[in-house]
């Protein structure tokens, strides 16, 4: 735009106002298009105000016209129709998107599986995988952790070779659907010190860990297999544990209540066997049927015999 | 300017009426524009024969992540090709550039190429230049809104068959184009057309040379990659001026040689480059940024002289060496190192295009946890494999490991993986392996072996990975 001062004093247009004797403003109006593009936010901002949420009026607000929202309200199933706003706006496309429709098609589909057609199928597999991770760190990771790794003396790893309750997807889901109690009596009151002693270390010889006295060991096993002890009606005279009982199996290197692997040196070990047997254990899973829907248990049951490869 | 007038707020766009012009370069132009509109309108329609996928030729495939191109499949890892090809295409308009100018913007740009037929369409209903500037000028009535009216609605068909034509590649064209005008279409087969129909009605009927002048970078930058030697459209002032200046052939100046005894030059000053030129410049005043090259003025002013019966070339394309009697030297540092980084970069991805990988597959360690303890000792490591099938067969592959003294791989239920063509497949690989002797945390590298069983024609692949133990 050329300046129009260039051109010859008093060409210049003014507003028309003076203001302190001599004091006068150019006049520089907007671009035409300018002009044109303000006017039409104007219309777009009547236009928005009419269908949208604008304008508040005491402790309410206006909620737009002809523009609401239907969704299904996740706790209670029900469906709800509302005003535009961006959470409903959410809940719709969790709902309703192409994706979300195309989600729950192939969600269903593998719920309807078998377990044994969810695990031999890698697209079936990989969705339930994926799927199933969201749901585990949602309602099991607070326990088990979210690698599903648990913690020693407390929750059960899920992701060793070891199974308290039993590895087979049937009785995954049961563990899942029932919960489980985990329950060792505490041997404090009624053993004497040595008697702890000696039993702890025939567990630990069970398991191939040396450096017990041999008349320690022999005492041990009289006690674990005796009716002193009766260690052996629930971990077997074998010591390989039950599964209907949930006692673990006593010969393998998985320790999930005294923490022997992670304690150095045969004394540490010892010690840890020892704390067990005296205090006994109490452990308890909750429930989760009624609290997940059916489908949820049957992804969470593939999932968890995924991570360890099953048994 | 008087104080009273209304004060001009911007600067209005004198409009251009280019007169038509027959010729070599407007042949050359027509024959460039017909081949471009060719392919632009009716490539999508074309029909392509493949194993899997769609049966279109091209084919941008968003939803399925695969870009079609006859029997050349791309994939979404393969994206960095693009990267290679607008360097190639970089490169090609600097080179082109550097030794006939403005080629791209004369010939080639759609800009240049839409507004053509915009202004064929204007002639076709106004008429020629002169009808066109007088119905300009007349008052608004029947003739006028008639005339301008159906301009406009040809441009807006015009716009229109643009925008819907780009759409019919996203999608299989004639189950689109049905879906389109039954009102079944996703909103972005709508948005897009009729975006690019308001573009090109704005930009090719109303904007035009305004575009090149004022909104196109790379008008400006080409300027930049001029030098003596560049081909550009150039009056040659020393025969069009002579010593006397420029003059219409009147009494006295008709034939050249009364012209050159009194120092007049062979611009006879018609006006005719002046007239067709679509950037509405003279050519006579030098090289101007607003000139596109398309060498219109050329052969209009061919058209004069060969009526005149003097020589051709008064407006040619010519370089600055070559207007001051040097020579126009083409091999040079510039020219030829373009044209060497041109080839390499070509070559490239032609290179990489034809050696593409037939499938390929990634290794990703479970991190948590890193390792597990079985109750037998050994150590258990975690990993999801992806394979990707890029071919047009389905394949099986069998997983091995190497590296790994005493290791065993255990894949679940599922024991080869099956890939369906033009697709991926997850996996989650177990390796066991026994700790080795000796205390302290390790890190192994092994590899993943994937064996295509039942396709010859595809080589194992080794994916790189890692074992830890506690």
């Amino acid at each position: 735009m050329s300046n129009a001062t260039d051109k010859q004093t008093g060409a210049v247009q003014t507003t028309g106002h003076a203001w302190d004797g001599d004091l006068q403003e150019y006049n520089n109006p907007l671009p035409r298009w300018w002009v044109w593009t303000f006017y039409a936010t104007v219309i777009f901002a009547i236009v928005y105000w009419i269908l949208y949420p604008a304008w508040p009026i005491g402790t309410s607000y206006t909620k737009g016209i002809g523009n609401t929202i239907t969704f299904t309200v996740d706790q209670t199933g029900e469906e709800t129709t509302t005003h535009w706003n961006t959470r409903a706006l959410l809940a719709h496309d969790m709902e309703y998107s192409d994706g979300a429709v195309k989600q729950q098609q192939y969600l269903n589909e593998i719920i309807g599986a078998s377990y044994d057609e969810i695990l031999s199928d890698p697209d079936k597999s990989a969705f339930m995988r994926s799927y199933a991770k969201g749901l585990f760190g949602d309602n099991c990771a607070a326990c088990h952790g979210s690698g599903g790794t648990g913690v020693v003396g407390l929750f059960p790893n899920l992701v060793d070779d070891a199974w308290l309750w039993g590895g087979s997807t049937a009785r995954i889901e049961e563990t899942l659907r029932q919960g489980r109690m985990g329950f060792m009596p505490g041997f404090g009151p009624t053993f004497t010190e040595a008697q702890l002693d000696a039993t702890a270390a025939y567990v630990l010889s069970m398991s191939g860990h040396e450096g017990g006295d041999a008349e320690q060991v022999a005492m041990g096993q009289k006690i674990f297999k005796g009716e002193t002890g009766g260690c052996y009606y629930c971990h077997t005279s074998e010591g390989t544990g039950l599964e209907s009982v949930g006692s673990a199996n006593l010969t393998d290197s998985i320790w999930t209540v005294a923490d022997v692997n992670g304690a150095e040196g045969y004394e540490a070990k010892h010690a840890a066997v020892k704390h067990v047997i005296e205090n006994g254990i109490s452990r308890h899973m909750p429930a989760w049927e009624g609290r997940l829907s059916d489908g949820e248990i049957k992804l969470l049951t593939a999932y968890v015999y995924s991570l360890s490869g099953g048994q | 300017m008087s104080s009273e007038e209304p004060i001009e707020l911007y600067a209005k766009r004198i409009p251009i009426y280019p007169r038509s012009v027959k010729g070599r370069f407007r042949r050359l132009k027509w024959g460039i524009l017909a081949l471009a509109y060719g392919v632009y309108f009716l490539l999508p329609w074309m029909r392509w024969e493949r194993p899997v996928g769609p049966d279109q030729a091209v084919l941008w495939d968003l939803p399925g992540r695969r870009f079609y191109l006859f029997d050349l499949i791309v994939h979404p890892q393969d994206i960095f090709w693009l990267a290679w090809l607008l360097a190639i295409a970089a490169f090609l308009l600097f080179f082109v550039t550097g030794i006939a100018g403005r080629v791209f913007c004369g010939y080639f740009c759609f800009q240049t190429l839409w507004t053509d037929v915009y202004i064929a369409i204007e002639r076709l209903v106004q008429g020629e230049r002169p009808a066109r500037i007088r119905l300009a000028k007349q008052p608004w009535n029947g003739e006028k809104v008639t005339k301008l009216g159906l301009t406009h609605l040809l441009w807006l068909g015009v716009a229109f068959l643009t925008g819907f034509s780009f759409t019919m590649y996203w999608g299989n064209a004639p189950d689109l184009a049905v879906e389109f005008f039954t009102g079944q279409a996703p909103f972005a087969a709508y948005g897009a057309t009729f975006f690019l129909m308001t573009t090109t009605y704005v930009m090719a009927g109303l904007a035009r040379e305004q575009v090149c002048t004022y909104m196109c970078p790379y008008s400006r930058f080409q300027s930049a990659m001029f030098d003596k030697d560049t081909l550009i459209v150039s009056y040659d002032a020393e025969r069009g001026e002579g010593t006397a200046g420029r003059s219409k052939v009147a009494k006295g100046l008709k034939t050249r040689e009364e012209r050159q005894a009194k120092g007049v030059g062979d611009c006879i000053d018609c006006g005719y480059c002046v007239q067709v030129c679509p950037a509405g410049i003279d050519i006579r005043n030098g090289m101007q940024y607003q000139c596109i090259h398309c060498g219109l003025c050329i052969d209009a002013c061919d058209s004069i002289m060969d009526k005149m019966e003097w020589p051709r070339g008064l407006v040619r394309y010519t370089s600055e060496n070559a207007l001051e009697g040097n020579k126009t030297r083409v091999l040079k540092l510039k020219t030829v190192g373009y044209g060497i980084l041109l080839a390499i970069l070509t070559g490239t991805l032609v290179w990489n295009v034809a050696s593409q990988a037939p499938y390929d597959a990634s290794a990703r360690q479970v991190r948590q946890p890193l390792y597990v303890q079985l109750s037998d000792g050994r150590i258990r490591n975690s990993y999801e494999l992806k394979a990707n099938n890029k071919t047009t067969k389905p394949m099986t592959i069998d997983i091995t490991i190497e590296g790994l003294p005493g290791a065993e791989v255990d894949t679940g239920r599922i024991k080869h993986l099956h890939v369906e063509p033009e697709k991926s497949a997850r996996l989650l690989v177990q390796v066991i392996a026994p700790k080795p002797a000796g205390a302290g945390p390790t890190q192994r590298d092994f590899v993943f072996v994937l064996t295509p069983t039942d396709r010859e024609d595809i080589k194992p692949i080794v994916v790189e990975s890692r074992f830890h133990t506690p």
